[in-house]
């Protein structure tokens, strides 16, 4: 009997285990549904406590390296026609040389997100928007194509499209006319999820790019921010971009 | 006792006028047909590109709606200043001001990339907006127009038309300042960033703006032989050269203030010495053909009307080559980002950016110009704008 008892499974261990198995099956959706809960409910509005920001560290983002650059092109339907000129650039690695030591960088540049988006200002129709949470994004139904906002952003960060647009992600609706840039892929962040960029950089190991709440004093962004010294592209226009340099 | 001042409609046989509507229309049609072959293709069918936003028509656009605003001058001098000696021209001073708007207005409205939702330009206002503002400015100055130009017309309202020139000179102040910031408010560019850009688009609309008027007036009375009165021409003509030197002045204080402050010293750099084609539009086109050349002709005591008409003429020319130094010139140039840095990029960062205008740019530009003189030619056609006569010492009509 006692072998019995010693390979069997007891009535007790039994109990232990399909409780244990009951309480999992139970318990996962529940668990996946908090998760899923915590990005923000379609009905519920952008919150103005949140400010979303980008720390990019430049020591870390190598030469050549675009990963974040294929990214977002992949994430955003944006295609490559051959015609650089009037090709949409939603971000870019700008190459640089300083010119008394020669030491050099190459930095990912996009949408600034600036508290104060001179785009936005300029924009005759209001298309040109700011989100509560600081996205800057632009509204494609009406957007009239008047290049305002590209000629007033400092940063270059806008272009128009020149071409028919096809094959859309369909959370990036963009459309021949009109102007755009980057969103900080307001799609993902509103599901819980990194932007491309940030993603396609931590996922190749080169982790240069860091997002998240620049108001939340806990999140490693802020932290970053308030412990090292970060600049700001053009940082006498007193725009207070939402993408921070450190190194540079 | 001084004769009554008659005003005639434009004379002449019908056959002679639809003959001049007909020349007018080929750069209507052309203008038209360049405007739907862009629409249609979209914008990669011009030089413009996502480094040249805008192009050749807002260069016309900016030059029509700037001249237009000084082409109401001689007006606001007859009906706000009490210059009676423009009086007999305030009229079509009026028209030639609301003409010019509005070949200006179809070009900037019709460049949009988006031109099927001009609707929504017009029912979505930002307050905030210079460029949204202005569309408030310009509708509120060709009705402040309308409305004096109507005063002048109507005999029952004559009264009330110096009130009515009042309004219109503001909004006329008003319309000139909010184009300069436009561009002077632009802190992106290094090229305009100045608010001395409001005080340098007045001086240029007063110069622009009574060159195209003076070229109208030589026109009209051409076209069915009206005399002027020598003092007539001669006060003009004085007036025109004292815009030409301020321009040169107020182009001068620009272009050099921008090459002494050290943080856009390299734009000034670049428009004066380095910048290729603009840098030869600045000095051939603007100074020498736009400002010294007429101002050789200008200042001749004895000069004839084909000589006025000529400095008007390279006036015109040399306003263009401004305009373009201006609106192109100023996005050749980069958007330095990392001052202090050698940039470069798959945007073009840290490069001159190169821009050659279509054929169906300059066309649509073109076809703005052949909107406004059309509007001026059947409205002179059809109303009694001008003295038969502009060599009397005449009290207006009563």
């Amino acid at each position: 009997m006692s072998t019995n008892e010693g390979s069997g499974l007891s009535r007790r261990g039994f109990l232990a285990i399909s409780s244990a198995t009951l309480g999992g099956v139970m318990l996962a959706p529940g668990v996946r549904l908090i998760e899923v809960a915590s990005a923000r409910a379609p009905e519920q509005a952008a919150s103005k406590q949140v400010r979303w920001g980008l720390l990019i560290e430049t020591d870390k983002c190598a030469t050549g390296c675009d990963d974040c650059v294929k990214a977002c092109a992949t994430e955003n339907g944006i295609k490559d026609t051959g015609r650089p000129r009037t090709d949409a650039q939603w971000i870019r690695k700008v190459e640089l040389k300083d010119r008394r030591s020669g030491r050099t960088h190459s930095v990912p540049v996009m949408c600034q997100h600036c508290e104060h988006p001179p785009c936005v200002d300029v924009c005759p129709t209001g298309a040109s928007f700011k989100r509560a949470d600081g996205i800057v994004l632009v509204d494609r139904h009406t957007c009239i194509g008047c290049r305002y906002c590209m000629m007033a952003c400092p940063y270059k960060a806008r272009s128009i499209v020149f071409d028919d647009v096809t094959d859309q992600n369909p959370d990036v609706p963009r459309g021949k006319g009109c102007a755009e840039g980057c969103t900080l892929c307001v799609h993902r962040i509103d599901r819980d999820r990194q932007p491309a960029c940030v993603e396609a950089c931590t996922k190749a190991g080169h982790n240069a790019m860091i997002f998240g709440d620049l108001n939340n004093p806990q999140s490693e962004i802020a932290q970053r921010v308030a412990k090292f010294g970060t600049s700001k592209i053009r940082a006498d226009l007193k725009l207070n971009p939402a993408v921070r340099y450190q190194g540079l | 006792m001084a004769a009554s001042i008659v005003y005639r409609e434009l004379s002449g046989t019908d056959r002679r006028f639809w003959g001049l509507m007909a020349w007018l229309a080929v750069p209507l049609a052309l203008g038209a047909a360049a405007f739907f072959y862009v629409e249609h293709y979209g914008h990669i069918v011009t030089g413009m590109d996502n480094q040249i936003v805008w192009g050749l028509p807002h260069v016309f656009a900016v030059f029509l709606i700037v001249a237009a605003i000084g082409a109401l001058n001689v007006a606001m001098a007859a009906s706000v200043f009490g210059k009676a000696v423009y009086e007999p021209i305030a009229p079509l001073s009026a028209l030639v001001s609301m003409a010019l708007l509005v070949g200006g207005l179809a070009l900037l409205m019709l460049d949009l990339a988006r031109v099927d939702r001009m609707v929504v330009a017009m029912t979505h206002l930002n307050t905030s907006s210079i460029f949204a503002l202005r569309v408030v400015l310009y509708n509120g100055f060709l009705a402040s127009v309308a409305i004096y130009f109507w005063f002048l017309l109507e005999r029952r309202m004559n009264r009330y038309a110096k009130a009515a020139a009042i309004v219109a000179f503001f909004w006329q102040l008003l319309l000139a300042t909010g184009t300069g910031l436009m561009f002077g408010a632009m802190v992106a560019r290094a090229a305009y960033d100045s608010p001395l850009l409001v005080p340098v688009i007045i001086v240029l609309s007063a110069t622009y703006g009574t060159a195209v008027f003076i070229l109208v007036l030589l026109a009209a009375c051409r076209w069915d032989g009206r005399p002027i009165a020598e003092d007539l021409l001669r006060r003009l003509k004085n007036l025109l050269a004292i815009s030409v030197g301020a321009s040169l002045y107020g182009a001068a204080l620009f272009y050099f203030s921008k090459f002494y402050v050290a943080r856009s010293h390299d734009v000034g750099q670049f428009l004066l010495f380095d910048g290729g084609v603009y840098t030869v539009l600045l000095w051939l086109g603007q100074v020498l053909v736009g400002g010294v050349a007429p101002l050789a002709l200008l200042m001749r005591s004895q000069i004839s009307r084909g000589a006025i008409a000529a400095a008007c003429a390279l006036v015109v020319l040399g306003g263009l080559a401004q305009v373009y130094v201006i609106v192109i010139g100023g996005q050749a140039y980069p958007q330095i980002l990392f001052p202090g840095m050698v940039e470069s990029s798959s945007f073009f960062d840290g490069e001159i950016h190169p821009y050659t205008p279509s054929v169906a740019e300059l066309l649509f530009g073109l076809g703005g110009v052949g909107l406004a003189a059309a509007i001026i030619a059947a409205v002179l056609r059809a109303l009694a704008l001008l003295p038969e006569r502009l060599d009397q010492t005449l009290s207006p009509q009563p």
